[in-house]
């Protein structure tokens, strides 16, 4: 666990150390506050459309420093050559992609308390209240989502050779379940056989990440998920996690380092 | 003597994943032994299978054929790598991180307690020459000082053995004669070295014995004197070794 922590801990400074982070931070931040600043035809309620634009730009910037950081991780580390001093220590592949799947998720968590705070005392500064709960609830779905989309580009890392394909690959893929993925079922059922097969076992497959989407819950001030659902949500990440990980330990298991 | 490093019938093949599929001999039967303490120098030309060889010994390639063992132990298991120290060849480590970091990063890894990666830390950027710098981030490195964080960095575990994949390529004189003065301090102090290198006037200066590979297949292994045996130099007894005719000049 230390080990994996150490790696975890690499990959953390990289993100801070960079540049990407605070340009994306410093620019969403801006569009908020130009937003927030804005009063519209003296409409009190105006302020929810605002809010889920600035949700829309946080959701849309924690991805972009998702797939970016996860998918250059091990490329670069094969392109500098730091991979072949690692893995000369006595430290298992598993580790590896494990330190650099919490790195990149810690990562992620780390900005979105950054995002959500900053969003957080903006909506206060207009609303005059905050249902601490609700942000609990969509953050945390949110950087449980976020988790699902890192596992995912990790093993597009290992599968294809250059972290501009595999970043758009995964940007596809991750805003086309976003968008459509909850329409498969429905679209299913107006197929023919085999068809009809194909699109249900894409439709159960796929991670269902618009599950995690529960900007409502801050936008409207919708009352919580009950719990015990919200324990689901978790419980149905960390499996799509697991399973994505372990695709990309047994991948990376196979490929030779030189 | 005892033996740290063996290879046995060691034989990699490399499919190329192209269309038309074809396989690259790299390594052909390779016998090797290293015994406890002594400074190994493992030559060979361009593409001869060196790089090869050592990525074998440290589980990056697994061999089509035959077997290799650290310590006694198979090198395909990660505990084989407790005890070794590596220096690979042309690496560029983490621009982010200062020496320090870098340094105390891996010992994370083999498990030091904070005590000991302290005590570590100080006494490798001394051997390094690096003390002064130990703060600054490594983009700011010079080359000849990224290869001594390198050699640093393979040594935090204090090794017994250490296997260095061409330690001085790219440096100039001064810091190869840097390095070299480290091996000989390792050497100095018991430790095994197993080193590929195309240098072969510091081969025949520091090691006591030396292999001979090329296209694949171990041609010489012995001392540096049984070697060179009658020829003028290492480098004379290299080029006989390998095959190569010297042109007389036009």
């Amino acid at each position: 666990m230390k080990t994996i922590f150490a790696l975890a801990g690499v990959t953390l400074k990289e993100l801070y150390r960079r540049k990407d982070f605070y340009v994306l931070f410093i620019i969403t931040i801006l569009i908020c506050l130009v937003m927030a600043s804005v009063n519209i035809f003296n409409d009190e309620k105006i302020i929810r459309y605002l809010k889920e634009i600035s949700l829309l730009l946080i959701w849309i910037s924690a991805l972009v420093i998702a797939i970016t950081t996860t998918a250059r991780q091990i490329p670069a580390e094969r392109e500098n050559r730091t991979l072949l001093p690692l893995l000369a220590k006595p430290l298992t592949r598993t580790q590896l992609v494990l330190g650099k799947f919490f790195g990149c998720w810690f990562a992620c968590g780390l900005t979105l308390v950054c995002f959500y705070i900053f969003f957080g005392a903006l909506a206060e500064s207009r609303e005059h209240q905050l249902p601490l709960l609700n942000y609990f609830q969509a953050a945390a779905l949110h950087w449980f989502m976020l988790g699902i989309v890192v596992a995912i580009s990790l093993l597009g890392s290992l599968v294809f050779a250059a972290p501009s394909s595999n970043s758009t690959i995964c940007f596809v893929f991750v805003a086309a379940i976003l968008t459509v993925g909850r329409h498969i079922g429905q679209v299913a059922l107006t197929l023919p056989e085999p068809s009809r097969s194909i699109a249900y076992s894409i439709y159960y497959a796929i991670p269902h990440l618009e599950l995690f989407d529960v900007r409502d819950l801050i936008i409207h001030d919708w009352p919580l998920i009950a719990w015990k659902y919200f324990g689901l949500a978790v419980l149905y990440a960390l499996a799509y996690i697991s399973a994505f990980l372990v695709a990309a330990c047994l991948v990376f298991r196979r490929k030779a380092v030189n | 003597m005892s033996i740290i490093l063996k290879t046995e019938k060691l034989r990699v093949e490399f499919t190329s994943s192209e269309f038309r599929q074809s396989t690259k001999v790299a390594l052909s039967g390779l016998d090797l032994e290293v015994n406890v303490g002594e400074v190994f120098g493992f030559l060979g030309p361009n593409g001869a299978g060196k790089t090869t060889a050592i990525n074998v010994l440290l589980g990056f390639v697994p061999p089509t054929r035959g077997a290799a063992y650290l310590f006694g132990i198979d090198v395909r298991q990660p505990i084989a790598r407790q005890r070794i120290g590596y220096l690979p060849e042309m690496t560029y480590y983490y621009k982010f991180l200062t020496a320090e970091e870098l340094l105390r990063f891996y010992a994370k890894i083999f498990g030091l307690s904070r005590t000991e990666t302290d005590q570590r830390i100080d006494q490798l950027l001394k051997l390094v020459e690096l003390e002064p710098a130990r703060k600054r981030p490594i983009k700011s490195y010079s080359k000849g000082m990224q290869q001594r964080i390198g050699l640093a960095q393979a040594l935090i575990n204090n090794p017994d053995l250490l296997i260095l994949d061409e330690p001085t390529s790219g440096l100039d004189p001064l810091g190869r004669m840097k390095v070299r003065e480290i091996i000989q301090r390792l050497k100095n102090e018991g430790k095994t070295v197993f080193f590929s290198s195309h240098e072969l006037g510091e081969v025949e200066t520091i090691c006591d014995r030396v292999a001979i590979i090329n296209q694949g297949e171990l041609k010489a292994v012995g001392t540096v004197a049984g070697i060179t045996g009658q020829r003028a130099s290492l480098e004379k007894a290299f080029l006989d070794i390998i095959g190569y005719q010297l042109q007389p000049a036009s």
